[in-house]
């Protein structure tokens, strides 16, 4: 582009392209023409904004990543909308057809509108700042101060001590200042895009799993250790680091004192044996402090009890002896679990019930805990005879039982209570099963180990992306002239970009000007003050800045 | 002194944060209603006056209210009255945390109680750098309302914070987040004049600054909080990554995050491309704002997600 005759708008100033209002013909004239209006900053505010727009569904639905237990809520309680769910890929919006269309697209009009900046301004930073212009008069914070062609090197000098780049143009000079904050829009704008492929690529190769531990207990990080496991697509199971972890102690702390937040939990803190190259050691993971072992993150996601529970069959006989985790229902860590014995009774045998760790009765006669911690432990089963219905080939989550197939013996409607025990308490199966027998109780933790190649890069390209979006915001571009006429130098200036200390910028410099030129003649400076900004001001226009972009 | 007693204070001083909010926001009233009646000199007049103010050395920006815009004894009232209802809700603030022993914002009750200390913090200490005694009657209204809401809604007495809270990342990010709430809502009230004023320039109105200057400053506040903004999503990634082992999981209250960061930087793009100044990026800022009251209350209050511990 060649210097423009409108002296708000400079001409070198690259906006994008601006788009014809019609398209030339030929198919590649079309081309020119759709990728013009996809570069255009127009497309880019209407894309951020669908952006916003499309990004709102994934809050009102819940998502198989974020809440998987909500999609199958959801499923199950509107099974005549799944397949208005799945066609708009509803549980999974962040990574559905048209989200990842509406920012494709936003990325893509990205790349086509910071090249061409790129390359120009690539240039612009090895260029000489540009011609004066003709008529400074235009510009803004115009003014005249005393001085003439003689004065101009003194000029030169001051604006490069206040950092800007200048060049010699007949009998002005002409200055620019502030490249940076165009080097820092690219960047920031490039580290966005660095941000999506660094995510895109590196998250394929990490893994996440997590694994149950009952006090005492410990895993080895391989694959078959996991309760469950998800990884990216180029994931390879050779890459799990060698290491073990033991959970030999789970602390936790409720309050005790505040009276409105009795029992609200103050502190979890695993303490863990982590083996790692033959070599053993004691750490400690808390909930705002997670583990690294050997480039791995693990986290304690969340805890509860596991009661151990032994069942005798009739002759006394131990046919099941484990520690059996339950899963808490509420902040008083009421839990409920469940046992399946398929073999070893004379009928399979299912238990089904609560776990309070600080029971009460409740005026109904039912138990509930009154508190998360151990004051008063006591195990309530309900128990089951009949079929598990274990071989039907269906899979079955160890956390519920299926009842269809078999006759309550203990607990609900079927005439004898249910088998409420204390730590070790004894009692008998009605219709002589057997006994069962609560042995003690430990808490269990879940750990997450998390391993996730991109943290360290996603973390740096982050910091540039804050940097060069602060120099973009903060750091003023402008240009700035001084023009000998006659006996009176002319000053000017032009923003680009933002700039509302513009007008404060050339007064400055006025005022530098002058001090210095007097300075130099040894007149009396504040008589040339007063004469800064006499002249100031024709009508100025309306905006301090040249730009709004197409 | 025991907590709850500290705690009794505190609230005692917001109350009276309050009720000093409202007499500023009659003050402020007042001053609007007596200027509406009084005749003005016509803007354009007025501008060109200011514009050609000759032998100021240090002119005031191009973005500088004009000259008639100074404040008249009930905005001077006001802000008075403002400053002091600020001083007693940051009292009210300080004895809270003191009840709680930790920092003042980690319940709905508290981001409120904080927030809108922030809001008007920022208004006042903009006194600082620029005259917006104009924008009186909106912050001072904002914030006898808010309060007002807040401590009839939301009020909980204080409580310790749950292992996932307990970060010092709870006191960068959520007080970064206000901070930028805060900016943002004095953006939005000067968008929200620019607009008044770009249908009707009478009465009250044409003692403002031009659209052209309300827009510019409300630019210039929006930016501030936009930085502000980043920050609070970036420090919450960092967080996330430590409590919950991901940085980023597309949470509700992330995406509302995101979601409002995507809205102001396009009121950022708005402001810098052809046709959509004016009063078409105003509304954009608006938009913006509408999305952070939206997620303070509405996300906070119905919506699923990890967030959910507001403790109200
Ligand atoms: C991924 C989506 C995008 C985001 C989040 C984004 C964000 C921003 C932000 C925050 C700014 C202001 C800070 C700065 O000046 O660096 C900005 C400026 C800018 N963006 Fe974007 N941008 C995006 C995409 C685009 C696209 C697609 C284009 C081109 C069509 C574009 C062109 C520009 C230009 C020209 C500016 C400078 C505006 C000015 O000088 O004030 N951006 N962008």
């Amino acid at each position: 582009m060649s210097q423009s005759s409108d002296p708000l708008r400079p001409g070198d100033h690259v906006d994008g392209v601006a788009a014809p209002s019609q398209p030339p013909l030929g198919v590649r004239g079309w081309a020119r023409f759709l990728w013009r209006q996809l570069t255009s900053m127009r497309t880019a505010i209407v894309l951020l904004l669908l952006l916003a727009v499309a990004a709102i569904p994934g809050s009102l639905v819940p998502q198989e990543s974020s809440d998987p237990n909500g999609v199958i809520q959801v499923r199950a309680d509107n099974p005549e909308l799944i397949w208005l769910y799945d066609a708009l890929s509803l549980h999974d919006v962040y990574s559905s057809p048209w989200f990842s269309a509406i920012y494709i697209l936003l990325f893509t009009s990205l790349v086509g509108c910071v090249v061409p900046r790129l390359a120009h301004h690539w240039k612009a930073m090895r260029a000489q700042p540009p011609r004066t212009p003709a008529r400074l008069s235009r510009l803004v914070g115009f003014q005249t101060v005393p001085g003439d062609a003689s004065d101009l090197d003194r000029a030169d000098r001051v604006l490069r001590r206040l950092g800007y780049r200048t060049a010699r143009y007949g009998d002005s000079v002409s200055a620019e200042r502030g490249y940076l904050r165009e080097t820092g829009n690219l960047l920031f704008h490039l580290s966005m895009l660095g941000l999506l492929l660094v995510i895109g690529r590196g998250s394929g190769f990490g893994y996440d799993g997590q694994r149950l531990l009952v006090e005492g207990r410990g895993f080895a990080n391989t694959l078959s250790s996991y309760d469950s496991f998800s990884s990216g697509q180029w994931f390879d199971e050779g890459s799990l680091e060698p290491f073990a972890v033991v959970l030999d102690d789970l602390q936790v702390e409720y309050e005790t004192e505040n009276r409105d937040a009795i029992g609200a939990p103050l502190d979890f803190t695993a303490l863990v044996s982590v083996t790692e190259d033959g070599a053993e050691r004691d750490a400690q993971i808390k909930v705002n402090e997670p583990l690294n072992v050997a480039g791995a993150d693990l986290y304690l996601i969340s805890n509860g009890y596991a009661p151990r529970i032994s069942v005798r069959d009739a002759s006394g006989q131990v046919v099941y002896d484990q520690y059996t985790p339950f899963l808490a229902q509420d902040d008083a860590m009421t839990s409920l679990g469940v046992i399946k014995l398929p073999d070893g009774l004379e009928e399979q045998l299912g238990l089904r019930g609560f776990f309070y760790p600080t029971a009460v009765p409740l005026d109904t006669g039912a138990l509930a805990s009154a508190y998360p911690d151990l004051a008063n432990p006591v195990l309530s089963l309900q128990a089951f005879a009949g079929d598990l219905g274990l071989d039907r080939g269906v899979p079955r989550s160890v956390y519920a039982l299926e009842t269809d197939e078999m006759t309550q013996i203990a607990g609900g409607d079927s005439g004898t209570d249910a088998l409420t025990l204390a730590p070790g308490q004894t009692i008998d199966i009605p219709g002589g099963l057997g006994t069962i027998t609560f042995e003690d109780v430990r808490r269990y933790g879940v750990i997450e180990v998390h391993v996730d190649h991109t943290q360290t890069p996603v973390f740096w390209i982050t910091v540039l992306l804050f940097a060069s979006l602060l120099a973009s915001l903060l750091v003023p571009r402008r240009r700035m002239w001084v023009k000998a006429a006659g006996d009176r130098l002319e000053l000017a200036g032009l923003a680009r970009g933002e700039d509302p200390t513009l007008e404060r910028a050339v007064d400055d410099l006025a005022r530098r000007l002058v001090d210095e030129g007097s300075a130099a003649r040894g007149d009396d400076a504040s008589a040339a003050t007063d004469a800064v900004g006499a002249t100031a001001g024709e009508a100025r226009p309306a905006g301090p800045t040249d730009r709004p972009r197409e | 002194m025991p907590p709850a007693e500290l705690d009794a204070w505190s609230l005692l001083l917001v109350y009276s944060a309050m009720a000093v909010y409202t007499l500023a926001f009659v003050a402020y009233a007042v001053d609007v209603a007596r200027r509406s009646a009084a005749t003005a000199v016509p803007e354009e007049a007025r501008e060109l006056v200011s514009a050609g103010a000759p032998g100021a050395p240090a002119r005031p920006a191009a973005s500088a209210p004009a000259p008639a815009a100074r404040p008249g004894r009930g905005a001077r009232i006001g802000f008075a009255l403002i400053v002091i209802a600020w001083a007693l809700h940051l009292g009210g603030a300080v004895m809270r945390g003191l009840a709680a022993g930790r920092v003042p914002w980690a319940n709905m009750y508290e981001f409120a109680l904080t927030g809108v200390a922030v809001i008007v913090g920022v208004f006042v200490l903009s006194r600082l750098w620029r005259d917006l005694n104009f924008l009186g009657v909106f912050i001072s209204g904002l914030a006898t309302v808010f309060l007002g809401l807040a401590t009839v809604n939301f009020y909980v007495t204080p409580t310790p914070l749950p292992p996932a809270l307990q970060s010092y990342w709870l006191v960068i990010h959520v007080f970064v987040a206000t901070l930028a709430t805060g900016f943002f809502a004095l953006g939005s009230g000067l968008s929200v004049l620019q607009l008044i004023k770009e249908r009707r320039s009478s009465g009250f109105l044409r003692a403002l600054p031009s659209t052209v200057q309300l827009e510019d400053l409300a630019y210039r506040v929006g930016v501030i909080g936009f930085i502000f903004w980043t920050f609070t999503l970036i420090a919450g990634a960092i967080w996330a990554e430590h409590a919950w082992g991901r940085y980023w999981g597309w949470d509700t209250k992330e995406v509302w995050t995101f979601v409002i960061w995507v809205v102001y930087a396009g009121y950022i793009h708005a402001r810098a491309t052809r046709g959509w100044r004016g009063s078409r990026s105003a509304w954009l800022q608006l938009v913006g704002f509408a999305a952070i009251i939206f997620n303070y209350s509405v996300v906070n209050l119905f919506f699923k997600g990890l967030h959910a511990y507001s403790g109200l």
